[in-house]
Protein backbone atom coordinates (compact mmCIF):
# COMPACT_ATOMS: atom_id res chain seq x y z
CA UNK A 1 0.00 0.00 0.00
CA UNK A 2 2.81 2.39 1.03
CA UNK A 3 4.82 1.43 -2.17
CA UNK A 4 1.32 1.88 -4.62
CA UNK A 5 1.23 5.61 -2.62
CA UNK A 6 4.90 6.13 -3.26
CA UNK A 7 4.78 5.36 -6.65
CA UNK A 8 1.63 7.38 -7.57
CA UNK A 9 3.77 10.30 -5.99
CA UNK A 10 6.37 9.79 -8.48
CA UNK A 11 3.98 9.50 -11.35
CA UNK A 12 2.12 12.71 -9.82
CA UNK A 13 5.58 14.33 -9.75
CA UNK A 14 6.69 13.67 -13.30
CA UNK A 15 3.39 15.40 -14.53
CA UNK A 16 3.31 18.30 -12.63
CA UNK A 17 6.97 18.73 -13.79
CA UNK A 18 5.78 18.65 -17.35
CA UNK A 19 3.14 20.88 -16.41
CA UNK A 20 5.43 23.60 -14.48
CA UNK A 21 7.91 23.50 -17.13
CA UNK A 22 5.58 24.00 -19.98
CA UNK A 23 2.55 25.69 -18.29
CA UNK A 24 -0.01 25.23 -21.42
CA UNK A 25 -2.63 23.21 -20.09
CA UNK A 26 -2.50 24.98 -17.07
CA UNK A 27 -2.84 28.80 -18.43
CA UNK A 28 -5.04 28.21 -20.76
CA UNK A 29 -7.48 26.50 -17.91
CA UNK A 30 -6.97 29.12 -15.61
CA UNK A 31 -8.04 32.17 -18.98
CA UNK A 32 -10.66 30.23 -19.71
CA UNK A 33 -12.17 30.50 -15.75
CA UNK A 34 -11.76 34.45 -15.82
CA UNK A 35 -13.77 34.54 -19.24
CA UNK A 36 -15.96 32.44 -18.02
CA UNK A 37 -16.52 34.51 -14.90
CA UNK A 38 -16.79 37.48 -17.45
CA UNK A 39 -19.44 35.74 -19.81
CA UNK A 40 -21.50 34.73 -16.88
CA UNK A 41 -22.09 37.63 -15.00
CA UNK A 42 -23.27 39.49 -18.71
CA UNK A 43 -25.24 36.51 -19.61
CA UNK A 44 -27.72 37.08 -16.98
CA UNK A 45 -29.32 40.54 -15.82
CA UNK A 46 -27.46 41.89 -12.52
CA UNK A 47 -30.55 43.74 -11.87
CA UNK A 48 -32.59 40.68 -11.33
CA UNK A 49 -29.98 38.12 -10.13
CA UNK A 50 -28.21 38.86 -7.54
CA UNK A 51 -24.18 38.11 -7.76
CA UNK A 52 -24.20 36.07 -4.97
CA UNK A 53 -26.87 34.27 -6.20
CA UNK A 54 -25.14 34.00 -9.55
CA UNK A 55 -21.93 33.14 -7.82
CA UNK A 56 -21.79 29.49 -6.48
CA UNK A 57 -23.38 28.08 -9.63
CA UNK A 58 -20.69 30.23 -11.82
CA UNK A 59 -18.01 29.11 -9.91
CA UNK A 60 -18.66 25.38 -10.12
CA UNK A 61 -19.96 25.41 -13.65
CA UNK A 62 -16.17 27.15 -14.29
CA UNK A 63 -14.58 24.02 -12.13
CA UNK A 64 -16.31 21.74 -14.03
CA UNK A 65 -15.36 23.11 -17.54
CA UNK A 66 -11.90 24.24 -16.53
CA UNK A 67 -10.90 20.89 -14.84
CA UNK A 68 -11.72 18.97 -17.59
CA UNK A 69 -9.32 21.26 -19.89
CA UNK A 70 -6.51 19.74 -17.23
CA UNK A 71 -8.03 16.19 -17.25
CA UNK A 72 -8.03 15.69 -21.09
CA UNK A 73 -4.27 16.61 -21.18
CA UNK A 74 -3.39 14.04 -18.25
CA UNK A 75 -3.20 11.27 -20.52
CA UNK A 76 -3.17 12.57 -24.11
CA UNK A 77 -0.15 14.13 -23.16
CA UNK A 78 1.21 10.11 -22.84
CA UNK A 79 -0.02 9.82 -26.55
CA UNK A 80 2.64 11.35 -29.12
CA UNK A 81 5.60 9.06 -28.16
CA UNK A 82 3.61 6.09 -26.04
CA UNK A 83 4.49 7.43 -23.18
CA UNK A 84 1.99 5.34 -21.43
CA UNK A 85 4.05 2.31 -22.86
CA UNK A 86 6.73 3.10 -20.88
CA UNK A 87 4.76 3.65 -17.37
CA UNK A 88 3.65 0.49 -18.07
CA UNK A 89 6.61 -1.23 -18.51
CA UNK A 90 8.69 0.27 -15.43
CA UNK A 91 7.97 -1.62 -12.34
CA UNK A 92 4.71 0.24 -10.65
CA UNK A 93 1.24 -1.17 -9.95
CA UNK A 94 -1.57 0.21 -12.38
CA UNK A 95 -3.41 1.30 -9.29
CA UNK A 96 0.13 3.50 -8.98
CA UNK A 97 -0.25 4.92 -12.59
CA UNK A 98 -3.93 5.79 -11.95
CA UNK A 99 -3.44 7.70 -8.81
CA UNK A 100 -0.75 9.29 -9.84
CA UNK A 101 -2.36 10.83 -12.84
CA UNK A 102 -5.20 11.55 -10.36
CA UNK A 103 -3.30 13.27 -7.54
CA UNK A 104 -1.42 15.60 -10.11
CA UNK A 105 -4.89 16.44 -11.54
CA UNK A 106 -6.02 17.42 -8.74
CA UNK A 107 -3.23 19.86 -8.18
CA UNK A 108 -3.65 20.58 -11.34
CA UNK A 109 -7.65 21.74 -10.48
CA UNK A 110 -7.17 23.06 -6.86
CA UNK A 111 -4.21 25.42 -8.30
CA UNK A 112 -6.89 26.49 -10.85
CA UNK A 113 -9.62 27.18 -7.61
CA UNK A 114 -7.28 28.91 -5.98
CA UNK A 115 -7.42 31.41 -8.43
CA UNK A 116 -10.81 31.50 -9.52
CA UNK A 117 -12.41 31.42 -6.36
CA UNK A 118 -10.70 34.80 -5.41
CA UNK A 119 -11.56 36.02 -8.81
CA UNK A 120 -15.29 35.60 -8.41
CA UNK A 121 -15.41 36.82 -4.99
CA UNK A 122 -13.34 40.07 -5.93
CA UNK A 123 -15.37 40.51 -9.72
CA UNK A 124 -18.79 39.54 -7.74
CA UNK A 125 -18.04 41.49 -4.97
CA UNK A 126 -18.41 38.55 -2.35
CA UNK A 127 -17.16 38.52 1.66
CA UNK A 128 -14.87 35.59 1.76
CA UNK A 129 -13.40 36.40 5.02
CA UNK A 130 -15.08 34.20 7.17
CA UNK A 131 -16.11 31.53 4.80
CA UNK A 132 -13.36 30.84 3.16
CA UNK A 133 -12.18 27.82 5.21
CA UNK A 134 -15.38 25.74 4.55
CA UNK A 135 -15.31 27.05 1.13
CA UNK A 136 -11.81 25.51 0.64
CA UNK A 137 -12.67 22.28 2.31
CA UNK A 138 -15.84 21.84 0.19
CA UNK A 139 -13.94 22.87 -2.66
CA UNK A 140 -11.28 20.05 -2.09
CA UNK A 141 -13.90 17.68 -1.66
CA UNK A 142 -15.82 18.32 -4.69
CA UNK A 143 -12.28 18.35 -7.03
CA UNK A 144 -11.33 14.57 -5.38
CA UNK A 145 -14.92 13.36 -6.93
CA UNK A 146 -14.42 15.56 -10.05
CA UNK A 147 -10.74 14.11 -10.53
CA UNK A 148 -11.39 10.30 -9.72
CA UNK A 149 -13.92 9.63 -12.82
CA UNK A 150 -12.46 12.63 -14.56
CA UNK A 151 -9.09 10.84 -14.69
CA UNK A 152 -10.41 7.36 -15.63
CA UNK A 153 -12.75 8.74 -18.76
CA UNK A 154 -9.88 11.01 -20.03
CA UNK A 155 -7.62 7.71 -20.03
CA UNK A 156 -10.20 5.81 -21.25
CA UNK A 157 -11.59 8.63 -24.15
CA UNK A 158 -7.35 8.85 -25.63
CA UNK A 159 -8.13 5.51 -27.24
CA UNK A 160 -11.16 5.80 -28.89
CA UNK A 161 -11.87 7.32 -32.42
CA UNK A 162 -13.38 10.80 -30.58
CA UNK A 163 -10.95 11.45 -27.99
CA UNK A 164 -11.46 14.51 -26.51
CA UNK A 165 -15.26 15.01 -28.07
CA UNK A 166 -15.86 12.13 -25.93
CA UNK A 167 -14.39 13.09 -22.67
CA UNK A 168 -17.34 15.73 -21.96
CA UNK A 169 -19.87 13.09 -22.50
CA UNK A 170 -18.79 10.51 -20.46
CA UNK A 171 -17.82 12.92 -17.74
CA UNK A 172 -20.66 15.56 -17.47
CA UNK A 173 -23.48 12.93 -15.99
CA UNK A 174 -21.11 11.55 -13.27
CA UNK A 175 -20.26 15.49 -12.20
CA UNK A 176 -23.69 16.28 -11.65
CA UNK A 177 -23.83 14.69 -7.72
CA UNK A 178 -20.46 16.79 -7.08
CA UNK A 179 -21.88 20.05 -8.94
CA UNK A 180 -25.35 20.02 -7.07
CA UNK A 181 -23.87 19.32 -3.27
CA UNK A 182 -21.00 21.75 -4.16
CA UNK A 183 -22.98 24.73 -5.77
CA UNK A 184 -25.79 24.05 -2.57
CA UNK A 185 -23.12 23.66 -0.25
CA UNK A 186 -21.44 27.25 -1.56
CA UNK A 187 -24.41 28.64 -1.66
CA UNK A 188 -25.50 28.24 2.12
CA UNK A 189 -22.48 29.30 3.17
CA UNK A 190 -21.98 32.43 1.24
CA UNK A 191 -25.67 33.49 2.41
CA UNK A 192 -24.18 33.37 5.78
CA UNK A 193 -25.61 30.07 6.97
CA UNK A 194 -23.48 28.06 9.20
CA UNK A 195 -21.62 24.91 8.16
CA UNK A 196 -24.25 22.70 9.82
CA UNK A 197 -26.86 23.70 7.33
CA UNK A 198 -24.27 21.81 4.73
CA UNK A 199 -24.51 19.24 6.63
CA UNK A 200 -25.99 17.04 4.21
CA UNK A 201 -24.46 18.07 1.08
CA UNK A 202 -21.05 17.36 2.04
CA UNK A 203 -21.65 13.55 3.27
CA UNK A 204 -22.95 13.24 -0.55
CA UNK A 205 -19.54 14.91 -1.74
CA UNK A 206 -17.51 12.71 0.74
CA UNK A 207 -19.45 9.93 -0.13
CA UNK A 208 -19.24 10.28 -3.57
CA UNK A 209 -15.27 10.55 -3.42
CA UNK A 210 -15.19 7.18 -1.65
CA UNK A 211 -17.15 5.03 -3.44
CA UNK A 212 -15.74 6.67 -7.02
CA UNK A 213 -11.57 6.75 -5.72
CA UNK A 214 -12.26 3.41 -4.66
CA UNK A 215 -14.26 2.08 -7.94
CA UNK A 216 -12.11 4.18 -10.64
CA UNK A 217 -9.14 3.10 -9.17
CA UNK A 218 -10.12 -0.75 -9.30
CA UNK A 219 -11.56 -0.34 -12.28
CA UNK A 220 -8.38 1.37 -14.43
CA UNK A 221 -6.21 -1.66 -15.18
CA UNK A 222 -9.45 -2.96 -16.78
CA UNK A 223 -8.72 -0.21 -19.27
CA UNK A 224 -5.32 -1.51 -20.52
CA UNK A 225 -4.49 -3.72 -22.69
CA UNK A 226 -4.35 -7.30 -21.12
CA UNK B 1 -34.01 -11.05 -39.73
CA UNK B 2 -37.32 -13.34 -39.64
CA UNK B 3 -39.98 -12.39 -36.69
CA UNK B 4 -39.71 -14.95 -34.20
CA UNK B 5 -42.40 -16.47 -32.30
CA UNK B 6 -41.62 -14.74 -29.34
CA UNK B 7 -41.20 -10.83 -31.11
CA UNK B 8 -44.78 -11.59 -32.63
CA UNK B 9 -46.17 -12.49 -29.24
CA UNK B 10 -44.50 -10.04 -27.63
CA UNK B 11 -46.14 -7.28 -30.42
CA UNK B 12 -49.38 -9.25 -29.83
CA UNK B 13 -49.90 -8.55 -26.25
CA UNK B 14 -48.34 -5.18 -26.23
CA UNK B 15 -51.74 -4.61 -28.87
CA UNK B 16 -53.79 -6.14 -26.45
CA UNK B 17 -52.81 -4.12 -23.80
CA UNK B 18 -53.60 -1.02 -25.97
CA UNK B 19 -57.00 -2.32 -27.07
CA UNK B 20 -57.90 -3.02 -23.20
CA UNK B 21 -56.42 0.11 -21.34
CA UNK B 22 -58.28 2.20 -24.58
CA UNK B 23 -61.68 0.80 -24.56
CA UNK B 24 -62.08 -1.72 -21.68
CA UNK B 25 -60.45 0.53 -18.52
CA UNK B 26 -62.43 2.73 -16.59
CA UNK B 27 -61.69 6.69 -17.33
CA UNK B 28 -59.63 8.15 -13.66
CA UNK B 29 -62.38 10.25 -12.10
CA UNK B 30 -60.04 13.56 -12.21
CA UNK B 31 -57.76 13.02 -15.07
CA UNK B 32 -59.18 11.91 -17.63
CA UNK B 33 -58.10 10.22 -20.64
CA UNK B 34 -54.84 11.58 -19.65
CA UNK B 35 -54.05 8.61 -17.18
CA UNK B 36 -54.29 6.73 -19.61
CA UNK B 37 -50.56 7.29 -20.62
CA UNK B 38 -49.59 5.72 -17.15
CA UNK B 39 -50.43 2.28 -19.15
CA UNK B 40 -47.19 2.64 -21.32
CA UNK B 41 -45.05 5.25 -18.93
CA UNK B 42 -45.29 3.22 -15.84
CA UNK B 43 -44.32 0.06 -17.41
CA UNK B 44 -41.75 1.54 -19.54
CA UNK B 45 -40.05 2.70 -16.97
CA UNK B 46 -40.00 -0.07 -15.02
CA UNK B 47 -38.70 -2.05 -18.41
CA UNK B 48 -35.50 0.66 -18.29
CA UNK B 49 -34.36 0.29 -15.20
CA UNK B 50 -34.56 -3.43 -15.43
CA UNK B 51 -32.46 -3.15 -18.80
CA UNK B 52 -30.44 -0.91 -16.74
CA UNK B 53 -29.72 -3.21 -14.20
CA UNK B 54 -28.98 -5.87 -16.67
CA UNK B 55 -25.92 -3.37 -18.35
CA UNK B 56 -24.67 -3.20 -14.56
CA UNK B 57 -24.60 -6.87 -13.82
CA UNK B 58 -23.38 -8.58 -17.14
CA UNK B 59 -20.85 -5.81 -16.92
CA UNK B 60 -18.95 -7.01 -13.73
CA UNK B 61 -19.86 -10.42 -14.81
CA UNK B 62 -17.90 -9.45 -18.02
CA UNK B 63 -15.13 -8.17 -16.32
CA UNK B 64 -14.26 -11.61 -14.30
CA UNK B 65 -15.38 -14.84 -16.94
CA UNK B 66 -13.77 -12.56 -19.99
CA UNK B 67 -16.88 -13.96 -22.03
CA UNK B 68 -17.94 -12.16 -25.38
CA UNK B 69 -21.62 -12.94 -24.63
CA UNK B 70 -21.98 -11.18 -21.41
CA UNK B 71 -20.70 -8.14 -23.56
CA UNK B 72 -23.36 -8.64 -26.15
CA UNK B 73 -25.80 -9.04 -23.70
CA UNK B 74 -24.99 -5.57 -22.03
CA UNK B 75 -24.66 -4.03 -25.41
CA UNK B 76 -28.33 -4.92 -26.23
CA UNK B 77 -29.52 -4.28 -23.12
CA UNK B 78 -28.12 -0.99 -23.12
CA UNK B 79 -29.44 -0.29 -26.19
CA UNK B 80 -33.14 -1.60 -26.10
CA UNK B 81 -33.11 0.15 -22.58
CA UNK B 82 -32.43 3.45 -24.23
CA UNK B 83 -35.55 3.00 -26.84
CA UNK B 84 -37.32 2.47 -23.09
CA UNK B 85 -36.15 5.39 -21.29
CA UNK B 86 -36.84 7.50 -24.41
CA UNK B 87 -40.67 6.35 -24.34
CA UNK B 88 -40.58 7.30 -20.54
CA UNK B 89 -39.22 10.71 -21.37
CA UNK B 90 -41.43 11.26 -24.27
CA UNK B 91 -45.23 9.96 -22.68
CA UNK B 92 -44.16 12.00 -18.89
CA UNK B 93 -44.11 15.60 -20.34
CA UNK B 94 -47.28 14.59 -22.42
CA UNK B 95 -49.23 13.64 -19.37
CA UNK B 96 -47.30 16.14 -17.30
CA UNK B 97 -48.62 18.89 -19.58
CA UNK B 98 -52.53 18.57 -18.66
CA UNK B 99 -52.04 17.43 -14.94
CA UNK B 100 -49.18 19.47 -13.65
CA UNK B 101 -49.78 22.15 -15.87
CA UNK B 102 -45.91 21.92 -17.12
CA UNK B 103 -43.64 19.71 -19.52
CA UNK B 104 -40.60 19.27 -17.50
CA UNK B 105 -40.20 19.82 -13.55
CA UNK B 106 -36.68 19.24 -11.89
CA UNK B 107 -38.21 16.34 -10.31
CA UNK B 108 -35.80 14.16 -8.64
CA UNK B 109 -37.05 11.17 -10.50
CA UNK B 110 -37.56 13.10 -13.72
CA UNK B 111 -34.10 14.29 -13.58
CA UNK B 112 -33.38 11.12 -12.69
CA UNK B 113 -34.24 9.20 -15.69
CA UNK B 114 -33.34 11.89 -17.80
CA UNK B 115 -29.39 11.46 -16.22
CA UNK B 116 -29.62 7.88 -16.86
CA UNK B 117 -31.04 8.44 -20.65
CA UNK B 118 -27.21 10.84 -21.00
CA UNK B 119 -25.27 7.80 -18.99
CA UNK B 120 -26.49 4.84 -21.70
CA UNK B 121 -26.46 7.52 -24.86
CA UNK B 122 -22.65 8.36 -23.82
CA UNK B 123 -22.53 3.96 -23.16
CA UNK B 124 -23.42 3.54 -26.91
CA UNK B 125 -21.70 6.27 -28.30
CA UNK B 126 -18.37 5.26 -26.35
CA UNK B 127 -19.02 1.62 -28.09
CA UNK B 128 -19.43 2.95 -31.52
CA UNK B 129 -16.12 4.78 -31.19
CA UNK B 130 -13.84 1.97 -30.50
CA UNK B 131 -12.86 -0.63 -33.16
CA UNK B 132 -11.16 -3.31 -30.96
CA UNK B 133 -13.16 -5.56 -29.80
CA UNK B 134 -12.13 -6.58 -26.68
CA UNK B 135 -11.08 -3.21 -25.66
CA UNK B 136 -14.87 -2.09 -26.53
CA UNK B 137 -15.98 -4.72 -24.32
CA UNK B 138 -14.07 -3.92 -21.35
CA UNK B 139 -14.47 0.09 -21.84
CA UNK B 140 -17.65 -0.46 -21.98
CA UNK B 141 -18.15 -2.85 -18.84
CA UNK B 142 -16.12 -0.13 -16.95
CA UNK B 143 -18.83 2.70 -18.07
CA UNK B 144 -21.91 -0.03 -17.23
CA UNK B 145 -20.62 -0.93 -13.57
CA UNK B 146 -19.34 2.99 -12.54
CA UNK B 147 -23.00 3.83 -14.25
CA UNK B 148 -24.99 1.94 -12.10
CA UNK B 149 -22.62 3.17 -9.17
CA UNK B 150 -24.12 6.82 -10.41
CA UNK B 151 -27.40 6.02 -10.34
CA UNK B 152 -28.03 6.48 -6.16
CA UNK B 153 -25.83 9.69 -5.79
CA UNK B 154 -28.16 11.01 -8.72
CA UNK B 155 -31.11 10.33 -6.73
CA UNK B 156 -29.95 11.35 -3.60
CA UNK B 157 -28.78 15.08 -4.99
CA UNK B 158 -31.86 15.70 -6.67
CA UNK B 159 -33.79 14.03 -4.40
CA UNK B 160 -32.92 16.74 -1.65
CA UNK B 161 -34.69 19.39 -4.12
CA UNK B 162 -38.88 19.33 -3.38
CA UNK B 163 -40.26 16.04 -5.00
CA UNK B 164 -43.60 16.06 -7.50
CA UNK B 165 -43.84 12.92 -8.96
CA UNK B 166 -46.64 10.81 -8.25
CA UNK B 167 -45.68 8.46 -5.10
CA UNK B 168 -45.97 4.74 -5.99
CA UNK B 169 -49.57 2.93 -6.38
CA UNK B 170 -48.13 -0.92 -7.13
CA UNK B 171 -44.66 -1.01 -5.04
CA UNK B 172 -45.56 0.34 -1.83
CA UNK B 173 -45.98 -1.14 1.71
CA UNK B 174 -49.30 -1.01 2.25
CA UNK B 175 -52.09 -2.67 -0.61
CA UNK B 176 -51.82 -0.88 -4.07
CA UNK B 177 -54.33 1.71 -4.11
CA UNK B 178 -55.86 1.50 -8.00
CA UNK B 179 -58.81 0.15 -8.06
CA UNK B 180 -59.37 -3.80 -9.81
CA UNK B 181 -59.81 -3.01 -13.31
CA UNK B 182 -56.99 -0.53 -13.77
CA UNK B 183 -54.72 -2.34 -11.68
CA UNK B 184 -55.14 -5.22 -14.14
CA UNK B 185 -54.44 -3.62 -17.04
CA UNK B 186 -51.24 -1.97 -15.71
CA UNK B 187 -50.53 -5.36 -14.60
CA UNK B 188 -50.78 -6.83 -17.81
CA UNK B 189 -48.96 -3.16 -19.21
CA UNK B 190 -46.05 -4.96 -17.21
CA UNK B 191 -46.21 -8.27 -18.15
CA UNK B 192 -46.55 -7.29 -22.08
CA UNK B 193 -43.83 -4.78 -22.10
CA UNK B 194 -41.19 -6.91 -20.39
CA UNK B 195 -42.25 -9.60 -23.07
CA UNK B 196 -41.36 -6.91 -25.62
CA UNK B 197 -38.57 -5.99 -23.57
CA UNK B 198 -36.93 -10.02 -24.04
CA UNK B 199 -38.05 -9.84 -27.37
CA UNK B 200 -36.26 -6.76 -28.22
CA UNK B 201 -33.00 -8.08 -26.40
CA UNK B 202 -33.20 -11.47 -27.70
CA UNK B 203 -33.61 -9.74 -31.37
CA UNK B 204 -30.24 -7.68 -30.85
CA UNK B 205 -28.23 -10.15 -29.36
CA UNK B 206 -28.72 -12.07 -32.54
CA UNK B 207 -27.93 -9.32 -34.44
CA UNK B 208 -25.05 -8.42 -32.40
CA UNK B 209 -23.94 -12.30 -32.54
CA UNK B 210 -24.59 -12.49 -36.35
CA UNK B 211 -22.58 -8.96 -36.95
CA UNK B 212 -19.01 -10.65 -34.90
CA UNK B 213 -19.83 -13.71 -37.23
CA UNK B 214 -19.29 -11.53 -40.50
CA UNK B 215 -15.73 -9.33 -38.89
CA UNK B 216 -13.89 -12.48 -37.06
CA UNK B 217 -10.90 -11.19 -37.66
CA UNK B 218 -11.48 -7.38 -35.57
CA UNK B 219 -11.22 -9.23 -32.29
CA UNK B 220 -7.28 -9.61 -33.09
CA UNK B 221 -6.19 -6.29 -34.24
CA UNK B 222 -5.43 -4.11 -31.11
Amino acid sequence: MVEVLRDAWLIAKKDLAIEFRTRSAFFSALVFALLGIVIFYFAWDSSAVSAIDLAPGVLWVIFTFSGMLGMHRSFSVEQPDRGIDGLLASPVARESIFLGKALANLVFVVAVQAVAIPSVALFYGLPLGNVWLPLAGIALLAAIGLVSVGTLFSAMAVNTRLAELLLPMLSLPFFVPVVIPAAQATAKLMSGRPVGDAGAWLKLLLAFDIVFVVACTLAYPFTLEE
Amino acid sequence: MKPTPLSLAAVAAVLVTFVRAIFFTPLEATQGPAQKILYVHAPAAWVAFMAFGLVGLTSVLYLWLKEDRLDRVAESSAEVGVVFTTVVLITGPLWGKPIWGAYWTWDARLTLTLFLWFVYVAYIVLRGAIDDRAMRARYSAVLGILGSLLIPFIHLSVYLFRTLHPQPILMKPSAPSLPGEMLATLLLAFASFTLLYVALLRARYRYAVERDDAHPAEAYDA
